[in-house]
């Protein structure tokens, strides 16, 4: 069965940075893009292009297009989808699209951006930002769509005209079965992204992707119109005073942590 | 000035009780409801809900909508959406608060785009402005290293709060409060997904997010091999073993031990870490514990800024000493 499947992946700060490098603009109430650390694909959208190439690899005529909406790209960065073997890459870009906050805002784009494509059969999201945390933006493009939603996959397959998905459930897995169109959205759990091949590399240098502003959307106002309002952004003070356990050597401090932390009566 | 009137919670059972968490949010919007001097409602769902109605008269609400109905009688997101979208349309709350729970999680944003407004998402404080009706929120954004205060700009305000954050007010069986039926259409055609089987994983002894004890290990560990030391430790402990994303990425322990912000969200007791430096994206799944304790060779690591006790120099010999002195004093 050919089938489209569409990818809606996020640039975002690396989250494996140093500690040292995260700052915040207290003033412009934002976290300070470091200037030395490229960004990176948001992790669980890169297992959300690995399961969608796992579904192409499986089978015949399935094209996998990687939507994602910002203020500006690295477009080096967001070409690793196309290295990893995505067909296509939609960059919504527009000085208003950066806002991270308004998770509304940023599924409204989305939402249009995959109407004007002609909709897809399937969406395959990460199940969440590692910048903002909001884990809204995809549900929020299903329920827009009215397509059907299962949340958290470990594994997905088309069969027929249903997608089936094994979700995570606290002790476990179940195995949820969807009417197509559908979106899902997928965990670490899916496995490893694989690695751009040098050949993949190549086909995605000479690729171009497609980029819609906010006028190629033809949103009205209203639909953009902000949900929230951040009043406020900083770091936290931690209250933990470390105390160091200190010994005649590294034995002798281990057996006094022990000792200390009965002394607390943590054991 | 927000439209709407009243706290509405969109309430949770299980086993014919309300969720720990449900609980924990009516304490939660009893604070807020009394800050405005409006009134504080629940909305129940389920084939019967005349216990958990009760529970919630007696833990706080003032009103209870009891949405009855076969088709509710698991948890099927769609049919709950929908009896949640209802009750929130037909009473007009100015503020809605969901728990996020596994449920919540997935009911939250998509009962806000629904209503057409924003969520304050993963909420660890909840507070209202007296004078103008607005609902503050303060959620942890960027894995924990930032706060961010957030408001809701239309009505109704709904906010998704962790739970473990807020305690439950003590049952008062004299507390008064209304029950009222609240029929809703519903129709298994909402139905768009369909369970088809339920595989249950037994982890072997404690699991990683029920521990009230866990000791993790780094990419300082070096290999494999060391995680049977922890396991050691964590058994005489009563605990459990989880990992840093270096050491899962690195292949020496499942990705089910994998703790942090793209792993598990752990909040023990006592949260050992070998030879783990405390990158933000790992601390984001253990910033919860009650007391955190760093064993890392480089006293410059970021896990000494927030752990509570910490021992500089080579684990091998810390951990092997303190593994000994904690088996003498357990048999003890």
């Amino acid at each position: 069965m050919p089938a489209k499947i569409a990818v809606l992946a996020k640039q975002v700060i690396d989250p494996e940075m140093p500690m040292a490098a995260f700052q915040i603009d207290a003033n412009a109430k934002r976290v300070v893009t470091p200037p030395n650390i490229p960004p990176v694909v948001n992790g669980f959208d890169e297992n959300a292009v690995e399961a969608a190439l796992q579904i192409k690899d499986s089978q015949q005529d399935v094209t996998v297009t990687v939507i994602s909406s910002g203020s500006e790209f690295a477009l080096d960065v967001m070409k690793k989808p196309l290295s990893m073997g995505a067909d296509d890459l939609v960059l919504l870009q527009d000085d208003s699209f950066g806002n991270s906050v308004d998770s509304f805002q940023t599924a409204q784009l989305l939402a249009a951006a995959i109407r004007k494509l002609g909709g897809f059969d399937l969406i395959i999201c990460g199940r969440q930002a590692s910048d903002w945390d909001n884990a809204q933006v995809p549900l929020g493009v299903a329920e827009l769509l009215g397509v059907s939603c299962v949340a958290l996959g470990k594994k997905v397959e088309l069969k027929d005209d249903k997608v089936v998905v094994e979700r995570l459930i606290p002790d476990g897995y179940e195995v949820v079965e969807a009417s197509l169109p559908a979106l899902v959205t997928v965990s670490n759990e899916l496995g490893q992204p694989r690695y751009p091949t040098l050949r993949g590399i190549m086909a995605a240098t000479r690729k171009r992707p497609t980029i819609w502003s906010a006028s190629d959307l033809e949103m009205d106002g209203g639909e953009l119109e902000p949900r929230l309002t951040l009043h406020d952004l900083f770091v936290p003070v931690s209250n933990a005073e470390c105390e160091i356990i200190e010994g005649d050597d590294e034995q002798d401090a281990g057996r006094k942590l022990a000792l200390r932390l009965r002394e607390e009566k943590f054991f | 000035m927000p439209e709407g009137n009243g706290v509405l919670i969109i309430g949770e059972t299980q086993d014919d009780e309300l969720s720990l968490a449900t609980q924990e949010i009516l304490a939660a919007g009893r604070k807020i409801a009394d800050d405005l001097g409006q009134e504080l409602a629940i909305a129940v769902f389920g084939n019967a809900v005349d216990a958990p109605a009760q529970q919630a008269v007696s833990q706080g609400a003032d009103r209870v909508y009891s949405v009855t109905s076969p088709l509710l009688a698991e948890f099927r997101v769609e049919l709950y959406l929908a009896a949640a979208d209802t009750v929130c349309k037909e009473t007009g709350p100015a503020i809605v608060l969901v728990a996020r729970t596994n449920q919540g999680r997935e009911v939250a944003p998509r009962l806000a785009f629904r209503l057409g407004v924003g969520l304050a998402q993963d909420c660890l404080e909840v507070s209202v402005d007296a004078a103008t009706g607005t609902l503050l929120a303060n959620r942890p954004v960027y894995g924990g290293n930032a706060v961010a205060v957030v408001s809701c700009n239309q009505s109704p305000q709904v906010a998704a709060v962790r739970p473990k954050v807020y305690v439950p007010l003590d049952p008062d069986p004299a507390r008064q409060g209304e029950i009222v039926s609240f029929p809703v259409d519903l129709d298994e055609s909402m139905v768009r997904s369909r369970v088809i089987e339920v595989v249950k994983e037994e982890a072997e002894g404690v699991k990683l997010e029920d521990a009230s004890i866990v000791v993790s290990g780094g990419r300082g560990l070096g290999g494999p091999e060391p995680f049977a030391q922890l396991e050691e430790l964590a058994k005489l402990l009563g605990g459990a073993v989880g990992a840093s994303r270096a050491a899962v990425d690195s292949g020496w322990v499942p990705a089910s031990y994998q703790v942090g912000l793209t792993g598990k969200t752990i909040t023990p007791e006592l949260y050992i870490t070998i030879a783990i430096s405390g990158a933000s994206q790992h601390m984001a799944g253990c910033s919860g514990s009650k007391a955190i304790v760093a064993i890392n060779k480089d006293a410059e690591a970021n896990i000494f800024r927030e752990a509570r006790y910490g021992v500089v120099g080579d684990w091998e010999k810390v951990l092997a000493a303190m593994t000994e002195t904690v088996r003498e004093l357990v048999q003890e």
